[in-house]
């Protein structure tokens, strides 16, 4: 069973081997660097491919400006003086050349990046991934369950080692849903349905938030992902469909209209049409007359 | 009568903005009963308000940017301590005040801080450098800086009457649509935006076709300056990208007070058009800030190492590449919106392939510097400190146009860490540098070394200080624009952060200190031969000062560094060139339209966000009045007699004879 | 090095009377080229920013809530009527630039004159539409699309009235100063400025009404 850390990042996740192979990086442990999932360690990997290879070349043009700037200093009179020196083919060529061949390099990263590690990509796994609807309001995280016909309200549950995969919307304004030890950060927007998949290998607790400036509330949108073993995940839907609470269009567009946070809830059973609805803009929260 | 302006619009019960905004206004009467007192009004008026003269409106454009650095430095401590209090407690600040904090801070910093601070050395510099004796449209150039002034106002008044926006400095709907944001606040952002994009867009039209048009004779574009060449291409991005900003404003103003539906969430609105749009002139925005960055070092790096700049010709189509393709990156911003891999990775290879640019930029600097003789003047010191920080900024910025790494971290503190790496490291090391270079050739004196080389490093290290926590806070994942936050790993760096900001605030103090200093001891920082820093373009040519019609005699260009060129004739014969006979010069006259025409412009808006309809039609009426009354004048010209034109050539030529005598005592400098 | 030599201040207003081009050879260019010159840099910046609502409408012309497209709106004749009578004060826009040109105040006022009624009566008839939709439930607030259509449109008619306010101030300007170099400085960016005002409706009739007028 996961320790609960909420509202903490989960530092020190995982077994403890792995933990102590990070401990050199320990400042960085509970973000981006402390992947806990594939697309999550994917994009850490890419971010520190990059890094090595721009490195290459920011290190020594570093060094250089430095060298350059001490040696020819004016007071240091071995230096050589070329007040006319303005010109050489084959240094225009290295200057024009070095940072292409980067780049191209980069270029490829990002190629095969962009595809590989598309938030709509399906995760490869022999499992069939969870479905969840999420809709941002302001300021909370719904999460419908469509196959377990369960929802919740800023938390979501999930089996650790199975993927999911999320269509999200917004109800009002725009959102950016975000866990960072997971990876895939994607925008919600209403009118809009985008499409995210993540998986947890291992359980744990996960810090989420919205990452898109959303109004007075925002630092408040955060959520938890709890990663579950099956059969807790099992429980928690289990203790989910007891909730006696209904999310119904009327129970959205009352949770809706209320600007403000709210405290972790679960729903026992949903009106199923109610996400393609929303994502229709059927549900209209402002009404025509708000000012 | 007012709209829906009432008595409660005033923030009666917030102490902060009403002290801060009480503070302001005492301060801004007691200037102006200290004029009064003076007598110095009509000095004002007659020298400064209705000038067109483009040195003293590039003068006044640099003050503008530097008081309202001053602003939004402030809005930046309050931002730090907010977040360094604000750990699992609600910090000083409410969510409504802080929001407003954060979008006054980058709407104050780009448009009214760096735009007026660039565009004021390019309005300096550049017509000196063409060799030029004003800009194309001087009147025109006098509109958009007092417009420009206009839009500052406004912003400045939202902090005691109403509120300011609380969207952020890029107002995305649905959140600044009417039904989210109700108030008065993104009002205000419109129509300050609004009145200062029309200025800004008067500069870049004046510009281009001041640089493209009225050079000196014999100055062909591959003899033209590299700070001419960075002023042109970031000119042609305003008259490029500005319109665009411009539409997209008036659709949000046509949603909000007549119930359009450009990006509503009823009627089939679309906002991620808005974001589309937005960035359309948005990231055009950047290189319209950091090319004329690049133009200031690549003179000062060149003046100080002794030499030409290394690889001009690269520089030049690296400085059009830049520009060109700056119109092609924007989706970078939005990675996280789900265009999908093709689209995600053409953007991010496009924004890479501006690196390269970039870096052939650097290695030329790099170029210049070597087998040079370096002073280490101020303003090299910031070249070198920009050299070095730069880089990073880069270096970050490519990894967030790789969009895997740009889901880990978009809209975090990252970002932001990066974005402050490039524009302080970017443009505002280049304004210091560009302010204190071409200080002299402004008023005739040096500012203080000492206190110079004491602002540079409480600036740069106070930089690092804060931002480079805030890469950290942003890998561990920290949004940015949190009022509170309860997660504790983020703690220890945001409070890193806060002592940077300390670091820099000294900065900002030894700043004040070294204006202060530097005037009362102008006596001996005098540059009495216009050319304090042995440069090699045209603007040193001329006295410091210069006179009012920058050049007795139109100078004769044969070279890519035309003064250096002369100065060395001049040492070779040890005679300074031949004066002709000279010749009365027409300048044009000053005109009170672009300041008139400005507070008109500012009643027009201040009418329209309040719903004042009467204010609106009074102001625009006048406005017009004002324009019609411009154009009604018969002369527009007045003659500056050859006599004078002699009187003030003859002092600058002394100067410069006991200059040539000390050189041809040393033997020369090269 | 190139030897740098002064030029004298004869050698400088002879250039500058013969109106250098401004590529750098020969200095500055004369007033006319740099007038001009600017203000075909405003009609670009200009085309840009109608760009910018060209393309809004592009991505919402689909997005009408329910309510009307633009087949079931779009009267092919007013919209002709309205064409011709643009083009047709264009024309006599060129008419009156000639008349300038030729220094002859009848010709120039007169061509001028039909040039205002004409974009007046072009902009009654763009009013007569608007009222025309408004009045029949399908204004900017319906959709979208509509907004986008009323926006686009209404840029163009709103620049269309400026340019007549402008129209009429240098008619006066011009009657009273007669033809100074400075008035026909205007008069040309004037003319600039009216033949523009046609390109964009061109696109306006292309895209906006034939098009979507399809749909």
């Amino acid at each position: 069973m996961a320790r609960f850390r909420f509202p903490r990042p989960a530092l020190f996740a995982g077994s403890g081997k792995r933990s102590s192979v990070l401990l050199g990086l320990s400042p960085l442990l509970g973000g981006v660097l402390d992947p806990q999932g594939p697309a999550a360690s994917g994009n850490a990997q890419i971010l520190l491919n990059a890094v090595a290879i721009m490195m290459a070349i920011v290190a020594p043009t570093i060094v250089a400006t430095m060298v350059f700037g001490w040696w020819f200093r004016a007071s240091n009179k071995r230096a050589t003086y070329l007040p006319n020196w303005d010109y050489s083919g084959r240094l225009e060529l290295i200057v024009w050349g070095i940072p292409l061949l980067v780049v191209l390099f980069l270029s490829g990263v990002t190629w095969i990046g962009s595809h590989d590690l598309d938030p709509a990509r399906p995760i490869a796994s022999p499992t069939r991934p969870i479905e969840v609807r999420v809709v941002s309001l302001d300021w909370k995280w719904l999460f419908i369950y469509p196959e377990e016909g369960v929802a919740s309200v800023n938390e979501i549950a999930l089996p650790a080692g199975r993927p999911a995969h999320f269509s999200l919307t917004s109800g009002t304004v725009m959102n950016g849903f975000f866990v960072p030890q997971l990876g895939g950060m994607i925008a919600t927007m209403n009118g809009m349905v985008t499409q995210l998949n993540l998986q947890a290998d291992r359980p744990g607790d996960y810090y989420g938030q919205s990452t898109q400036f959303s109004g007075g509330g925002f630092s408040d949108m955060h959520f938890l992902l709890r990663a579950l073993p099956p059969t807790s995940f099992a429980q928690w839907v289990e203790d989910a469909r007891k909730s006696t609470k209904i999310l119904d269009e009327d129970a959205y567009l009352a949770m809706a209209r209320e600007k403000a946070a709210a405290p972790r809830a679960l729903y026992g059973s949903i009106d199923k049409a109610l996400f393609e609805n929303i994502a229709a803009r059927r549900l209209l929260v402002e009404t025509p007359e708000t000012e | 009568m007012f709209g829906k302006l009432t008595w409660a619009a005033i923030p009666w019960d917030q102490p902060i903005p009403l002290f801060a905004g009480a503070f302001v206004v005492v301060a801004a009467l007691a200037v102006l009963l200290w004029i009064g007192v003076k007598g110095y009004f009509p000095y004002l008026w007659n020298e400064w308000i209705t000038s067109v003269d483009h040195k003293r409106i590039g003068v006044m454009y640099v003050l503008l940017g530097l008081v309202m650095l001053l602003r939004g430095f402030v809005d930046a401590v309050m931002m730090r301590t907010q977040q360094a209090v604000a750990y699992q407690a609600p910090g000083y600040l409410p969510p409504h005040h802080y929001d407003q904090i954060f979008s006054a801070h980058g709407t104050i910093m780009i448009f009214f801080a760096a735009m007026p601070i660039v565009i004021g050395l390019m309005n300096f510099v550049v017509p000196l450098q063409l060799g030029a004796r004003d800009v194309a449209f001087p009147t025109l150039n006098s509109t958009g800086f007092w417009l420009t002034a206009s839009g500052a106002l406004l912003v400045n008044i939202s902090l005691v009457v109403g509120e300011f926006a609380q969207t952020g400095w890029l107002p995305y709907p649905p959140l600044s649509e009417l039904p989210y944001s109700p108030g008065v606040g993104v009002d205000y952002y419109l129509w300050a935006l609004l009145i200062s994009g029309v200025g800004t867009l008067m500069t870049g039209i004046n510009f281009v076709t001041t640089i493209l048009k009225i050079r000196a004779p014999g100055m062909s574009y591959m003899r033209m300056s590299m700070f001419c060449w960075t002023a042109l291409a970031s000119n042609m991005l305003i008259v490029a990208a500005f319109p665009i900003l411009t539409a997209t404003l008036i659709m949000i103003v046509l949603d909000r007070y007549l119930g359009f539906h450009f990006f509503t969430n009823d009627g089939g609105g679309n906002m991620a058009m808005f974001v589309n749009l937005i960035w359309a002139w948005g990231h055009p925005e950047v290189y319209i800030l950091v090319l004329p960055a690049f133009g200031v070092f690549s003179e000062v790096i060149s003046t100080f190492s002794g030499k030409p700049l290394f690889g001009y010709r690269s520089m030049v189509i690296a400085t059009l590449g830049i520009c060109i393709i700056s119109f092609v990156v924007w989706l970078h911003h939005f990675f996280t919106m789900g265009a999908g891999g093709d689209v995600n990775a053409v953007f991010g290879i496009a924004t890479s392939i501006i690196a390269v640019v970039t870096g052939v930029k650097i290695y030329n600097w790099l170029f210049t510097m070597y087998g040079g003789r370096i002073r280490y003047n101020t303003p090299m010191l910031w070249s070198l400190g920009f050299l070095v920080t730069f880089v990073v900024g880069g270096m970050t910025g490519v990894l967030l146009a790789v969009p895997p790494a740009d889901f880990a971290l978009h809209n975090s503190l990252f970002v932001i860490a990066h974005f402050h790496n490039v524009i302080i490291g970017g443009v505002l090391f280049a304004a210091f540098a560009g302010v204190t270079f071409w200080f002299p050739k402004a008023f005739g004196f040096r500012l203080h070394e000492g206190w110079g080389v004491a602002v540079f490093w409480f600036t740069t290290i106070g930089f690092y200080v804060t931002f480079f926590p805030l890469y950290v806070a942003g890998l561990l994942g920290m949004t940015r624009r949190l009022q509170h936050f309860d997660v504790a790993a983020w703690r220890p760096w945001v409070l890193i952060a806060s002592a940077g900001v300390a670091i820099s605030a000294l900065g900002m103090i030894c700043q004040i200190v070294q204006l202060v200093v530097s005037i009362r001891r102008r006596a001996e920082l005098l540059d009495p031969t216009g050319d304090p820093w042995n440069g090699r373009s045209l603007e040193w040519a001329t006295a410091s000062p210069p006179p009012v019609f920058n050049f007795a005699f139109l100078p004769q260009v044969n070279d890519q560094e035309p003064y250096w060129a002369i100065k060395q004739r001049a040492i070779e014969t040890q005679h300074l060139a031949a004066v002709g006979e000279y010749l009365p010069i027409e300048m044009p006259r000053n005109s009170a339209t672009g300041f008139l025409t400005s507070f008109f412009a500012t009643l027009t808006g201040f009418g329209l966000i309040w719903h004042i309809w009467w204010m609106v039609i009074a102001g625009l009426v006048a406005a017009y009045a004002g324009f019609v009354w411009f154009a009604w004048r018969d002369e527009d010209e007045y003659e500056i007699p050859a006599s004078e034109v002699q009187r003030l050539d003859g002092e600058r030529r002394r100067a410069r004879e006991e200059w040539l005598a000390r050189e041809g005592n040393l033997g020369g400098v090269a | 090095m190139t030897a740098t030599a002064i030029l004298t201040p004869s050698e400088g207003a002879a250039l500058a009377i013969h109106g250098a081009p401004g590529h750098g050879e020969g200095g500055p260019a004369s007033k006319f080229v740099v007038v001009s010159y600017g203000f075909w840099i405003f009609l670009l910046s200009d085309i840009v920013m109608f760009a910018g609502f060209f393309a809004a409408h592009a991505v919402l012309q689909n997005a009408i809530d329910g309510g009307p497209a633009g087949s079931a709106l779009f009267h092919r004749n007013t919209v002709a009527l309205e064409t011709a009578c643009l083009l047709l004060s264009s024309f006599a826009c060129g008419l009156s630039w000639a008349g300038a040109s030729a220094r002859r105040m009848a010709w120039t006022q007169s061509a001028l004159f039909v040039t205002g009624l004409l974009g007046a009566g072009f902009l009654a008839l763009e009013a007569r539409e608007f009222a025309e939709m408004i009045g029949a439930g399908a204004g900017p607030q319906r959709s979208a699309f509509l907004s986008s259509f009323f926006a686009l449109v209404g840029c163009h008619g709103a620049h269309v009235s400026v340019g007549l306010l402008w129209l009429a101030t240098m008619m006066a300007q011009l009657r009273i100063k007669g033809f100074r170099a400075q008035i026909q400085r205007r008069l040309l960016c004037f003319n600039l400025f009216w033949h523009m005002l046609d390109i964009v409706w061109v696109a306006i009739f292309t895209l906006v009404y034939l098009l979507g007028g399809a749909r």
